[in-house]
């Protein structure tokens, strides 16, 4: 394995992180806010603000952890995608700003004030969908370059039929992904009547994931032929995955083990998540950067790893406590233990 | 150059989000610091205001946090997206302690949300404290690594460029560079000391507003104390950055001083104004620059006559280094007097107007600190890297700046008003002497 592979390894495993957790949040904001415009109120908030509450500030980390990490392994993507992301970056952030300061503010400042919960609902569901942009832009044909600076087409952009199917993909699979995880949290508290509902969610929202994934395969076989064969290279890892995906939406149907739905769904996205990278590769950005021509210099490189496993062995230790006082607490889940916030 | 425009709004946006960003990242990184104190304190002479002291501060600490959080994360992405050719560069040689920090963040962030949500939870108080030390030490921490970047930007060092390649690169070397040991210490002491005397000038105003409560008279001799110490080690600090200067970036000291000619014996400027070339109205101390500069008062000190005018930063520094200097000096005669008038039962320390002028120190501390990071930003000028590389070719060319400027000072706008309106409702809802009592009334059912 050279160093380039494994610098984009960590980075990629922090994003399917960020993936994961940042989707439960994303969709449990959406879900409150949705729940406070129904009347459902009653049933959700309190099993969202139980998991959400001490998690918040962990979640926005992963992301900085990875765009971070990008410039060290690969300097040459801040020349490319700084110039060309200004915009949609600069959007994704000021939500994300408003979206985590506003949690804070509600959650710790003034309960129930209901237009946070909106702002905040909303503000999930857009963030997703900007910063899923820098997938679409990867595929390549969207940015050329001018005067030797890369310029984003916006044009070709926003009328190109791959950027929408990404977008629908990045907002099914947040709501798709947060519901399989709430409807196995509500019933381990014991909240049949949340459970119930996060459950009738994640069936609504597994369809259109599952339709939106296999309609970006096609758009790919248009649009980027090169990733699109690398990835039929590998059809087996895809077809695993669907299978994972089958059989989550079974125990959810059969109302069984959703603790293990959840496990399945995890598999599900991490197996197509690193396929669709490995596929992806060498390329950074479709056809201007590969991992090879922006990778850093060996000594950064080494340096980099070193911290970055002397970092876990810190990490590690720390996010199981958390979550072993929070997320796999009993009397904590079922909200026995008394809420000690300062 | 073309580029003119793209270059003054990436300024302008850059220059914002820090001043903004640095009022709760200075915060963040000494008020964990203070709970610890309080909280030690409190158990070490089981005194329970001590220790409510401290769950206070943390809850108006998380508000803080979460707004530091954001904007953080918006000035290390504005970093790449505002200069990118410059994060090119600095990538190859300084990315290891950006990547650390993160580490140290996130190390701060896991034990933050275990300390909140676990008062009273543990029969032995002491336990709870413990979870608090990582919270501070991540704290610290981020601003160490932070504040390295920042000092490699002054003096960079560890790599070579031959024939435009950077070659013989050592992130270690690049990390220890001369700027860092005196920025470093500079910044986390002052981040401390403003945090000190901001939460001294709150309790000072609590006693002014009516409320003579044991409560803030306590949180008031324990902040100015530790404000003191602090503030003296500023001034120590202060005093080595200057030699710093004068070896390394003599352009920036003699900006800063309004020292025009090299010469030995050099006198300090204080104050005045710059009128057509000439400084008018300033104090004199004969000698002082060359005892700030080389410990010696007759030591030869290099004056910008050494230096082109397109590499000398803009002399209005001197103004931004008289205010800081300033504001440094009289806290620590603010706070020594009360720490002396305390101990001596001198009346006056508890009179209305110094309890004012302690008021009064809480934000002149936070312009303190806006103007040394001006002075350190703006002094390096022409270059975002010291003899490499001039902020006018590290810009973006994307030409949509401006609008990002706008969208970005509306958030943060936002983000100043809701942290200000929600900090006082949570305080004005739930005062001390209410919550005191509360306290004894919960105990005293445990009892019965």
């Amino acid at each position: 394995m050279t160093l380039e592979i494994i610098g984009i390894f960590v980075l990629w495993t922090f994003l399917f992180g960020y993936l994961v957790v940042a989707s439960i949040d994303f969709g449990a904001g959406f879900f409150n806010a949705y729940s406070l415009l129904t009347g459902k109120q009653r049933i959700l908030t309190n099993i969202i603000q139980r998991y959400l509450s001490p998690v918040w500030e962990v979640t926005n980390v992963f992301l900085v952890f990875f765009f971070v990490g990008i410039i060290g392994f690969f300097p040459k993507t801040a020349f490319y995608y700084g110039t060309t992301l200004l915009v949609p970056a600069s959007i994704a952030l000021i939500l994300l700003a408003i979206r985590g300061s506003y949690y804070a503010f509600e959650t710790y400042g003034s309960r129930g004030h209901k237009g946070y919960s909106f702002m905040y609902g909303l503000a999930g569901l857009f963030i997703p969908a900007a910063l899923s942009i820098v997938l679409t832009i990867s595929e390549g044909g969207f940015v050329h370059m001018i005067n030797e600076s890369p310029t984003l087409d916006y044009e070709a952009l926003f009328t190109s039929p791959l950027t929408w199917s990404i977008v629908v993909l990045s907002l099914s699979s947040v709501l798709y992904i947060s519901s399989v995880f709430l409807t196995w949290y509500a019933n381990k508290a014991g909240d049949l009547d949340a459970t119930r509902l996060m459950r009738k969610y994640a069936l609504i929202w597994a369809l259109p994931t599952i339709i939106t994934a296999g309609g970006i395969m096609v758009e790919l076989r248009s649009h980027n032929r090169e990733h699109y064969e690398n990835m039929l290279d590998i059809w087996w890892a895809f077809a695993l995955s669907l299978l994972l995906f089958i059989g989550t939406v079974w125990l959810l149907w059969s109302k069984r083990s959703y603790g293990l739905a959840f496990v399945l769904l995890g598999g599900q996205f991490l197996i197509a998540f690193f396929s669709y990278g490995f596929a992806h590769l060498p390329y950074l950005l479709y056809p201007h950067l590969t991992i090879y021509d922006s990778f850093t210099n060996e000594a950064m490189a080494t340096a980099l790893i070193v911290a970055f496993i002397a970092g876990l062995a810190l990490l590690i230790p720390s996010l199981y406590l958390l979550l072993r006082l929070f997320l796999f607490n009993k009397d904590y889940v079922r909200g026995k233990k008394e809420d000690n916030h300062a | 150059m073309m580029n003119e425009e793209s270059v003054f709004f990436s300024r302008v946006l850059t220059e914002l989000t820090l001043s903004f960003h640095i009022i709760y990242a200075t915060i963040g990184v000494g008020v964990p610091l203070m709970i610890m104190i309080a909280q030690w304190v409190g158990i070490k002479k089981n005194d329970e205001h001590y220790i409510l002291l401290a769950r206070r501060w943390a809850r108006g600490f998380v508000i803080t946090v979460a707004v530091g959080v954001v904007t953080g994360t918006a000035i290390g992405m504005q970093l790449s997206l505002l200069w990118p050719n410059f994060m090119e560069l600095a990538g190859n040689i300084i990315a290891l302690p950006l990547f650390m920090e993160t580490f140290a963040f996130f190390f701060e962030a896991i034990f933050l949300g275990i300390y909140l949500y676990t008062w009273d939870r543990f029969e032995n108080q002491k336990k709870h404290l413990l979870l608090l030390i990582p919270v501070a030490v991540g704290a610290s921490f981020s601003a160490v690594f932070i504040t390295i970047v920042n000092a490699f930007m002054n003096a960079p060092q560890g790599f070579d460029v031959l024939n435009g390649e950077l070659v013989n690169i050592s992130p270690l070397l690049a990390m220890f560079n001369p700027a860092m040991p005196t920025k470093v210490a500079h910044v986390v002491v002052t981040a401390y000391m403003t945090s000190a005397f901001v939460l001294a000038a709150i309790a000072a105003f609590r006693l002014l507003k009516g409320s003579n409560h044991i409560y803030h008279k306590k949180a008031l001799f324990l902040t100015m104390k530790v404000g003191l110490v602090f503030s003296i080690a500023t001034a120590i600090i202060g005093d080595f950055s200057g030699k710093y200067l004068a070896e390394y970036q003599p352009e920036k000291l003699a900006a800063a001083e309004w020292h025009f000619e090299t010469e030995e014996s050099a006198p300090l400027i204080l104050y005045g104004i710059l009128d057509d070339g000439e400084v008018k109205y300033a104090i004199e101390i004969p000698f002082a620059l060359s005892i700030l500069a080389h410990f010696n008062p007759t030591a030869e000190v290099i004056g910008l006559d050494q230096f082109p005018t397109d590499e000398t930063p803009p002399l209005y520094i001197h103004y931004l280094f008289d205010i800081m200097v300033t504001i440094g000096m009289s806290m620590v005669l603010l706070s020594g007097l009360y720490w002396l008038g305390t101990k001596l039962k001198w009346a006056f320390v508890n009179s209305k107007w110094y309890r004012w002028l302690i008021v009064l120190g809480g934000p002149a501390s936070i312009i303190a600190i806006e103007t040394g990071w001006w002075l350190a930003e703006v002094g390096r000028q022409p270059w975002i890297l010291r003899g490499i590389m001039r902020v006018e070719d590290a810009a973006t060319t994307s030409p949509h700046v401006d609008i990002m400027l706008i969208l970005f000072a509306g958030l943060y706008l936002v983000l100043g008003i809701g942290s200000i309106v929600v900090l006082t409702r949570m305080f004005r809802k739930n005062p001390v002497e209410q919550e005191i009592e509360d306290r004894h009334i919960e105990k005293g059912g445990d009892i019965l």
